[in-house]
């Protein structure tokens, strides 16, 4: 990372949209950066590149920070992320036969009730020997631990009553397709994908699991962060910038088409669109049902990076990796998420900032005003499903109360 | 020591087991990466897995390579921690290894060595065909646009290729780019007057 040039790593998905707009609409421009894209087709490589220097920041799943910095599957490495890129956007897609004997009517299922009867054909596929299969895209992502939670939730225990696997998000159609897989959870455009090719179809909405869940972050080595802080402030500017454009009304048409070029998603313009319009086709020939809540990526001070998220991803990886609470491990994962970088970038700007840097994770039912340092924040309803609610200073309970 | 290669490109995989041989290590298996790959890997048992970096499973195999119960010991990505360079230089030349855990350093990097410099002569290939290629393209352009120039300005061949030289240098560009604007313009207006 020099002065004015910044490289970022990213993966063809809908939510990589900011860093690519904030290039391609001028926002880093106004900031004295450029930016360099560099597109990746496997998380794998998005973190070594960002590792070894190739990237100095990049478009990640939010739990691959997290690992990363806590030496998960390789030795840790310090990170830092300023920014949340977006909040869900994902959905659970599954086979067109699967989806015949598990959904019913034409809308948007029910958590509840299609978490009901995916329990009794994941018990007749597992007696026949013929596990149901799920993909996600990574062991480290928020689809992973949406899908884990929706599962424990309605009875089905992963890795026991069904299978989970990992399917790159550019392949997801082609493994349901093939039926390598009965279902899938993954971000867009790659349900709709499946979708318009007749292959799938869309369950559930992972906003329907989790309201306000975080998604991906715009993360860094710690070295690189603490080296050039100056171009970090003007990075989390422009992303602001681009974020606030992205969700201005009569924008949608024109992000989409960027977007959806051969160089970034390489995608269909009109999944994108739908995506990004919070309209979802949730199967072949039916017209896009709109979900308000789909995703998230500037309202509600959605890009600020709350501690209690990362606290919330660090108690999914206790639970699914099998391994124990550590205060000391739970200070550092925490640690990751850095609100006092983005308040130190956003101060006399007009972007709201948040006063707490955690909060009570799933505790608002209606509308809260929330107290700030600048500006007015409103933040909606953020419930898990279940109407269970997450405190980052319990983690030991929290987990010891979860099915 | 066995060593499985997997590869978007089989080219370059034949140019890494060429190598690896030469250098006395032939226990080799290229996996098929239009295959199952996991099936694959379980039937060869490998203690060193390299892959290249724009692989699009890296992903699935990481996990694979985490939690599958059919592999005896755990493999994971080598990272020499006391030697960083080296896995930088892995990273830079587009190739990462997996490795058994328990293996010794000692007996891994000649084979981290020798996949980085294939990986690098594989790289230095390309760019040449590229260029060879790219030339090939360009020499077939400006004997066009020389033809076009000849016919319409009534030169003969000396002359239209000094026309198309004298262009490009003073617009800073190259040749055949230049070639191909002039075919593009007869493309579009041959037939004006």
């Amino acid at each position: 990372m020099t002065a004015d040039r910044i490289r970022i790593g990213f993966l063809p998905l809908v939510d990589a949209a900011l860093p690519i707009l904030a290039r391609e609409q001028g926002f880093a421009e106004a900031e004295g950066l450029e930016i360099e894209l560099v597109r990746d087709m496997s998380w794998a490589t998005v973190r070594d590149r960002l590792l070894y220097g190739h990237t100095d920041a990049a478009h990640m799943l939010a739990p691959l920070a997290i690992a990363t910095a806590l030496g998960r599957g390789r030795p840790a490495e310090d990170m830092t992320v300023p920014f949340v890129l977006g909040l869900n956007g994902n959905a659970v897609t599954f086979s067109v036969p699967l989806a015949a004997e598990t959904l019913t009517g034409d809308g948007l299922g029910d958590p509840l009730a299609v978490g009901a009867a995916l329990r009794s054909v994941a018990e007749a596929r597992a007696k026949a020997g013929k596990m149901l299969r799920f993909g996600v895209v990574h062991r480290y992502s928020s689809h992973n631990y949406m899908l884990r939670y929706w599962l424990a939730a309605v009875g089905i225990r992963p890795d026991v009553d069904v299978e989970i696997v990992t399917i790159s998000p550019p392949f997801a159609a082609d493994a349901l397709a093939a039926g390598v897989v009965d279902g899938l959870c993954v971000g867009e455009p790659w349900n709709s994908v499946a979708v318009d090719r007749g292959v799938g179809r869309i369950a559930l909405v992972t906003a329907q699991i989790w309201r306000r869940g975080v998604e991906k972050v715009l993360a860094m080595r710690s070295a690189t962060a603490e080296r050039s802080p100056e171009v970090v402030q003007r990075l989390i500017r422009a992303l602001h910038a681009a974020a606030a454009a992205f969700v201005a009304p009569g924008t949608a048409e024109a992000s989409a088409a960027i977007l959806a070029r051969p160089g970034y998603l390489d995608a269909p313009e009109d999944a994108v669109l739908r995506a990004i319009t919070d309209r979802v086709r949730l199967a072949q020939g039916q017209p896009p049902t709109h979900i308000p809540d789909f995703m998230f990526q500037y309202r509600e001070a959605a890009n600020f990076p709350w501690r209690s998220q990362a606290a919330w991803l660090y108690s999914q990886m206790l639970r699914w990796d099998g391994t124990r609470y550590s205060a000391e491990e739970a200070a550092r994962a925490e640690g990751v998420f850095r609100p006092d970088l983005y308040r130190a970038a956003l101060a006399g700007s007009g972007a709201v900032l948040p006063g707490a840097s955690s909060k009570l994770e799933g505790a608002i039912g209606g509308s809260l005003g929330v107290g700030s340092v600048q500006g007015r924040l409103m933040l909606g309803a953020d419930r898990f499903f279940d109407g269970r609610s997450f405190d980052p200073d319990d983690i030991p309970g929290y987990l010891g109360g979860l099915p | 020591m066995r060593i499985a290669i997997i590869d978007t490109s089989t080219t370059r995989a034949a140019i890494i087991s060429e190598g690896l041989k030469e250098a006395g290590l032939d226990d080799l298996v290229v996996i098929d990466g239009d295959g199952p790959l996991v099936a694959q890997i379980e039937a060869a048992n490998p203690e060193v897995v390299l892959i290249n970096l724009e692989n699009p499973s890296r992903d699935m195999l990481e996990e694979y390579f985490v939690v599958s119960r059919a592999l005896a010991r755990p493999i994971a990505m080598f990272v020499d921690q006391s030697n960083p360079e080296t896995t930088a230089a892995a990273v830079d030349a587009g190739v990462s290894a997996y490795i058994i855990d328990g293996l010794s350093k000692q007996r891994i990097m000649p084979v981290i060595d020798l996949a980085v410099r294939r990986f690098n002569a594989f790289a230095r290939l390309q760019a040449e065909l590229h260029e060879a290629k790219s030339a090939l393209a360009d020499r077939a352009a400006i004997d066009k646009a020389k033809t076009i120039l000849m016919r319409r300005r009534g030169i003969d061949e000396p002359a239209a290729y000094a026309l198309l030289r004298g262009h490009a240098m003073k617009s800073n560009r190259r040749i055949g780019e230049v070639a191909e604007a002039i075919i593009t313009s007869e493309q579009l207006m041959g037939d004006l007057p």
